[in-house]
């Protein structure tokens, strides 16, 4: 929020009042503030003051009934080194980050390609393709869990026609985590699909006529031009996808709860647990201050490095 | 969820209206009633019922009973109001938060409640076993009391009596002890000719809260968790973890639970779709099981080995600070009231929560049911033999140390040795700025 930015726009409809100089132009002032201010009070209420506080409480201790909070420095930092689980949790949001954006990228790209096509059913598709994002997180993670049961969820009883004997998807270390990265690409791919799909219907027709009088090949084509020109739908979905994989942990809640033994914690269900199970706030405050620091940073990677190599229309 | 909540809209909307209403013309005294929802059935209907009969009895006095979600919700809800500087007046909590709320400063003892003679008596009239984690002081004379038994459980073992007679054994005889447990679950387990498992023998769900299951094996084993004041943890000792070795084994070694750990909510289903013989579960289920098991089935104590037992679990009464006293008097008067023999039985009858006193099943209506379903005098059978939950200060850190290291042991990653020596490291670091 730049000081210059409100004269701008408010002066931009009439000039002519900005022209005749001092007052008009601190009305003008006035005038474009105001009407930030709706929008600047839900900012800062619901954004900018949660953060700066959470930043502050990370320095104090936690107030504990009579004890009120005391002035800590960097200790809960310290604590939050020695702490295995944090450790945890970040590997394990950094692997399935690592996994869960580029599988939904790629199959909402996939799938978009296919109902772009002209096919039979294609409307029938599209909406199955879209069918899981309507559903509320909490019902999927519901219905997931019994797809993974052992023995008689959906996945055993389908392996088992190929004679693979019954695993305990979730109750597994080794195979827990991958069972939510599945959940949450499933949920995720159609969302993003609806992006692709906006994007190849605004692309002219004409050039892939061009294309296929040059000769080139499909895979030419979507490499050289399909893909360069969805870039910004790219960017788009990456940012989403990247906010999804630290925010959204119902189905972890629901699934796991972070076991076994903190195979599945991500960094949001960690804080979530020392904050509303522990109810040690200020270490939570800590723990909220470096995710916030992480999603910081990987935004601004992305504007600065990525936005640089994206092509515009 | 979102039905649940519509549906209840429209009540505690009304109630809140009449209550303002009312509050206006007489000086009603108004109280909040915070309370959870964790088994099936119409629990928010069966409240509202109650309360409406209280306050058709006590005029004068509106409560405002708020359905607000799981245990933990509630306590979020309860404790972020309480911090707010608006905590409700009465709440039902998880016995276990009695030591969190106490050190949040949150919640008052009943003991100054308790003057005279009747009111005394009938703070005396639960079941010790129930007290266990209701109280603070132990067996010292400075005993406080901090919670009232309202919705308790124990765990219990259900057993499918088809799949006894089918691999020969006793349909009416459940496994007694430990050594009974390994030897008809080693013939109720069935594998087709590839060694795939088509039925289990026993299941002892290990998600969500292991901690209470495995009370289950160290009560039987005479090994106790933690001190009755709450400080100190006993994690590593040779009992626990020889408990905490005989439930690997039961998967690793004997075979016939299946490996790694086994999600609680689709224990029971696991039951009805025959894919398991025995299942341990909470007392709460048993309307569940009864409505849902297509096959005959049996209710048991848990099995014994040094000894018997299995922990208590569930909701207590709370009442929190910054009650005026008409207020407290009238929340102390409803919670009697809650309580007495024949609500205790009617609450027990219609959810399968544990009466949660004696003379309650004495009462006509408890006879005639125990009468149809003896499987339900199983868990008060047992209370005998029941012991506290874990419970200490810093309760949920300490126990997500031990849910963590049974986790690990289940899952292969520690020998319990290891993962009980690690949990009790952590729970002594936690609790370091208790003693």
């Amino acid at each position: 929020m730049h000081g210059s930015e409100p004269v701008a726009l408010a002066a931009a409809p009439s000039p002519a009042p900005l022209a005749r100089g001092g007052p008009m132009r601190f009305s003008a002032h006035i005038h474009g503030w105001l009407m930030l201010l709706p929008a600047a009070v839900l900012l800062v209420t619901f954004t900018h003051y949660p953060a700066v506080a959470t930043i502050i409480d990370s320095f104090f201790s936690t107030p504990k009934g009579r004890r009120g909070a005391v002035f800590v420095g960097l200790d809960n930092y310290q604590a939050m080194l020695g702490d295995p689980v944090f450790f945890r949790a970040l590997a394990n949001n950094i692997l399935y980050a690592a996994s869960v954006i580029p599988l939904t990228i790629a199959l909402a790209l996939a799938m978009a390609l296919w109902v772009n096509g002209k096919i039979a059913g294609r409307p029938f598709l599209r909406l199955s393709f879209f069918t899981p994002t309507v559903l509320p997180m909490i019902a999927v993670a519901n219905i997931w869990l019994f797809f993974y049961a052992p023995g008689y969820g959906l996945l055993d009883q389908i392996l088992g026609v190929f004679g693979i004997s019954t695993h305990n998807w979730l109750g597994d270390e080794h195979t827990a985590l991958i069972c939510l990265i599945a959940v949450a690409v499933w949920k995720d791919a159609g969302f993003f699909m609806i992006f692709y799909l906006a994007a190849l219907q605004q692309m002219s027709p004409q050039l892939g006529e061009a294309a296929s009088i040059e000769g080139a090949s499909r895979w030419y084509f979507f490499r050289r031009v399909t893909f360069p020109l969805l870039m910004p739908t790219t960017l788009f979905v990456l940012i989403n996808a990247i906010i999804n994989s630290f925010r959204l942990i119902d189905h972890i809640v629901v699934m796991t709860q972070g076991g076994p033994d903190n195979t599945t914690a991500l960094l949001l269900f960690y804080i979530y647990e020392v904050g509303f199970k522990f109810w040690d706030t200020a270490y939570a405050a800590t723990l909220t201050a470096v995710l916030l620091a992480l999603l910081a940073f990987l935004a601004l990677g992305q504007f600065l490095i990525l936005d640089r190599r994206i092509h515009y229309q | 969820m979102r039905y649940a909540t519509m549906k209840w809209l429209l009540p505690v909307t009304g109630l809140v209206m009449m209550a303002l209403a009312s509050g206006a013309m007489a000086k009603d005294i108004e109280l909040s009633f915070y309370y959870p929802v964790a088994v099936g059935g119409p629990i928010p209907k069966i409240i509202d019922g109650y309360v409406a009969d209280f306050e058709k009895e006590n005029p004068g006095v509106k409560i405002n009973a708020i359905y607000a979600g799981t245990y933990q919700d509630t306590l979020v809800k309860a404790l972020t109001a309480f911090k707010s500087g608006e905590p409700p007046n009465i709440a039902v909590l998880l016995s276990t938060d009695m030591f969190t709320l106490i050190d949040e400063d949150a919640i008052a003892p009943f003991d100054d409640l308790l003057k005279d003679a009747p009111d005394k008596l009938w703070a005396q009239s639960f079941y010790p076993a129930f007290m266990e984690n209701s109280q603070t002081g132990g067996k010292t004379s400075d005993v406080k009391t901090w919670g009232i038994p309202f919705q308790r459980s124990t765990i219990v073992m259900f057993w499918n009596k088809d799949a006894f007679k089918a691999a020969g054994l006793d349909p009416d005889k459940a496994p007694d002890t430990w050594d009974e447990l390994v030897a008809d679950g080693r013939k109720l387990t069935q594998r087709d000719a590839s060694g795939n498992v088509s039925q289990w023998a026993v299941e002892i769900p290990s998600t969500g809260f292991p901690y209470w299951l495995f009370q289950g094996l160290t009560t039987a084993n005479h090994a106790r968790l933690m001190n009755p004041t709450g400080t100190q943890t006993e994690f590593d000792k040779e009992g626990v973890v020889q408990s905490l070795q005989f439930w690997v084994d039961l998967s690793s070694k004997a075979k016939i639970q299946p490996p790694g750990t086994i999600e609680w909510g689709t224990t029971p289903k696991d039951f009805f779709e025959r894919k398991t013989a025995i299942i341990w579960t909470s007392t709460g289920n048993l309307t569940n099981v009864r409505k849902n098991a297509p096959f005959p089935f049996g209710v048991a104590m848990l099995p014994a080995h040094n000894g018997r037992g299995s922990p208590t679990g569930g909701g207590n009464f709370y009442f929190f600070k910054k009650m005026s006293a008409e207020q407290r008097a009238a929340a102390f008067k409803f919670v009697k009231w809650m309580t007495t023999p024949e609500r205790a039985a009617d609450w027990g009858i219609q959810t399968g929560y544990v009466a949660v006193r004696p003379d309650a099943w004495d009462t006509d209506a408890m006879k005639k049911y125990t009468a149809d379903f003896p499987a339900a005098l199983v868990a008060r059978d047992q209370l005998k033999y029941a012991v506290a939950e874990l419970s200490t200060h810093d309760n949920q850190r300490v126990t997500k140390a031990l849910n963590d290291g049974i986790q690990a042991a289940l899952t292969g990653t520690k020998t319990p040795e290891q993962a009980m020596k690690d949990a009790q490291a952590e729970a002594v670091r936690i609790l370091k700025p208790y003693q």
